[in-house]
């Protein structure tokens, strides 16, 4: 045994001598950091945690991925449901994909909060924002790679928001798709950026952020009433470290240890529970499709649909520009208060911020403004919604075709009657309480607000049909399931 | 002047020529990097006519989905799904069509055609066409995009275009 460690201890020496391990390891880990550095600091660490095993699994997953547009979709299909473990290591990446951005949003809310990007750290904010970009990059490229329709018509999308840029908007949404459209040059166009140039320049501004943090230090917690002067803080932090500090190692990295455990056991069991993202259709322009962006892009999918169209080109351009264009110059004000309680500004910013991306979210699963197409399992063809036989078998035969028009004028993709349609237009099912005959027929003719006309659809019978329907929708009627009903 | 001095002393000159080898080898290598990735902006593709059926096929006010090959002349072969797109056909008289983009004209997703109601849906976010392409609803800023067509020899033609808002040149 005394041997054993004897040998260990020479071939440390002997390395330590050639490398320098012992000087790099121990000003790492013994650099001085504030007592007071909390639960809240643990959250760069796990990001850069999962950074490292998005590497890791993103380059196993690179040795059976086809990065070319006639064979990516078969070998991710052969990666998920024939290679041991793919889906598992899909389900790595991808969840760890998702909760690298969730983590790098509540780790940038708290240094935030906390005022950390104040002097003299305003550097470590603006990498850590440029990083910030290239991880949602990475996120929107990663699920392109996925090669199913989603990724087909979000290229598509993202091109045609890229060309409202001002100018040089044609070359701009050129460039990202390699061509004038998609192309079989686009594909891999997009898994050579998410392979080698984000990740590299990840890797770049990984290193300036670290060495930043040993540099200029962790910040102290902050104290309400102490605000930050230049003039003064270096030499007051120095004052912090000496009088109140301790070694990174090993207090304040056990906080960072464990949290980090958390979070990749976390992943390993969404990626053992629940695997990789579905993978839903291949990639064909020429079948029906219901494009939709992950999680982490479906809020501006959301904004998109809600604003008024006259606003689309300014959004689509100057919503990111005016985002981001604001994390830069939040350094700017790097004077003043850090803790929070002190500034009501920042935190109706943050909850704001939060809260309103959460919501858009939401919406953008429910996706209220989105008439109803669902597709038949092969994805050939387009189902619209139709109306269960037992609502309508007890009324007339001219309001039993009426139910049935319903289905076939795609009424229903747009309006609710029950628990059946969409929500785009008005719900009907009660309608009969609030529209006369004569104005159903009217509403139906004319169309109007986001409604197309009928007038010239429709045959006098089939009209009279769906009046006679509608007219049968109250709510005072038990027999008919009826939803809650909006004012037209 | 200090810096002048500088400039001409031994270690200026060496310093001079070391930034000079390291411009040159960088902008030696960009060249070529650059134009490499900016090619699809300096080689525009041509436009060419495809078949897309014969004209006795298809019926009058009817609107159909035609599937054809873009123009793309160079990495076809690997290119699988991406080598097509499709079109809304509509026959408005003997020898006559329109021929509309399916991409929306909001955002490019593509628009479905429902028959019976004769209107176009955007699966997206909802904007409504309708049989001839002019918005009904939703937040389509402008009618959907059509392709030149032509019949020849009893065949119906359409002439690609690259994706719209890319660049559509005939509508």
């Amino acid at each position: 045994m005394n041997a054993l460690l004897g040998m260990a201890e020479k071939t440390y020496r002997w390395l330590d001598e050639r490398l320098g391990i012992g000087m790099v390891t121990r000003a790492t880990l013994l650099h001085p950091v504030p007592r007071s550095v909390n639960w809240w600091y643990v959250f760069g660490s796990a990001v850069l945690t999962l950074f490292i095993f998005q590497i890791v699994t993103g380059m196993f997953l690179a040795m059976t991925y086809v990065p070319s547009p006639d064979h990516a979709y078969a070998s991710l299909d052969y990666i998920s449901h024939h290679q041991l473990f793919g889906n598992v290591l899909r389900g790595l990446h991808y969840w760890g994909a998702s909760a690298m951005v969730l983590l790098i949003f509540i780790h940038m809310t708290a240094h935030f909060l906390t005022g950390s990007y104040k002097y003299p750290r305003e550097l470590q904010w603006i990498t850590g924002s440029i990083l910030l970009i290239l991880t949602i990059t990475m996120a929107f490229t990663g699920q392109l790679l996925r090669w199913n329709q989603d990724a087909y018509w979000a290229i598509v999308v993202g091109a045609e928001q890229a060309a409202r840029t001002p100018f040089i908007g044609t070359w701009v949404a050129q460039l990202l798709v390699a061509g004038q459209h998609v192309n079989g040059a686009t594909l891999t166009q997009i898994y050579a950026v998410h392979i080698w140039l984000v990740p590299g320049a990840m890797l770049t501004f990984i290193g300036v952020h670290l060495y930043l943090v040993i540099y200029k230090g962790i910040s102290e917690w902050p104290v309400p009433g102490k605000p930050v002067d230049p003039k003064t803080y270096w030499a007051e932090y120095q004052e912090i470290l000496h009088k109140d500090g301790e070694p990174f190692y090993p207090v304040a990295i056990s906080k960072d240890a464990i949290f980090n455990l958390i979070v990749i056991v976390t992943v390993v069991a969404l990626a053992i529970f629940v695997g990789g993202q579905a993978l839903g259709l291949q990639a064909n322009p020429l079948t029906p499709a219901n494009p939709k962006p992950d999680w982490y892009l479906i809020w501006d999918f959301a904004i998109l649909a809600s604003i008024p169209p006259a606003a689309t080109p300014w959004v689509i351009i100057f919503f990111p520009a005016v985002a981001f264009g604001i994390l830069f110059v939040i350094p700017l004000a790097n004077k003043g208060e850090r803790h929070f309680s002190r500034r009501p500004w920042a935190v109706a910013i943050a909850a704001t911020a939060a809260i309103s991306t959460l919501v858009l979210i939401l919406l953008g699963y429910q996706e209220p403004w989105k008439p109803v197409l669902t597709l038949n399992s092969s994805g050939t063809n387009v189902l619209i919604p139709t109306l269960p036989k037992q609502d309508y078998l007890s009324l007339s035969l001219e309001a039993q075709k009426g139910a049935q028009l319903m289905h076939v004028e795609a009424c229903l993709s747009c309006h609710k009657i029950g628990n059946v349609g969409g929500q785009r237009g008005p719900n009907l099912s009660a309608v009969g309480d609030r529209l006369t005959a004569d104005q159903l027929t009217w509403r139906i003719l004319r169309g109007g607000g986001g409604m197309p006309t009928y007038g010239n659809v429709l045959k006098p019978a089939q009209l009279n049909e769906l009046v006679a329907f509608l007219e049968t929708r109250s709510a005072n009627k038990p027999q008919q399931a009826a939803g809650p009903g909006s004012s037209p | 002047m200090n810096l002048t001095r500088k400039v001409f002393s031994r270690e200026g000159f060496l310093t001079l020529l070391l930034l000079s080898v390291g411009g040159v080898a960088s902008v030696a290598y960009a060249i070529p990097i650059v134009a490499f990735v900016l090619s699809p902006l300096i080689k525009q593709e041509p436009k060419v006519w495809r078949d897309v059926g014969g004209d006795s096929s298809f019926k009058l006010g009817e609107t159909v989905q035609v599937n054809f090959k873009y123009a793309d002349q160079f990495n076809s072969s690997w290119a699988g799904p991406t080598q097509y797109t499709a079109a809304w056909l509509r026959k408005l008289s003997p020898g006559k069509y329109v021929a509309f983009a399916s991409y929306c004209t909001h955002l490019g997703c593509p628009v479905h055609w429902v028959s019976a109601p004769q209107i176009f849906l955007c699966p997206c976010h909802g904007s409504v066409f309708t049989a001839d392409g002019s918005v009904a609803g939703g937040p389509a800023p402008r009618p959907l995009f059509r392709y030149l067509t032509r019949v020849r020899n009893g065949r119906v033609e359409i002439r690609t275009e690259p994706q719209p808002t890319v660049g559509f040149t005939t509508a």
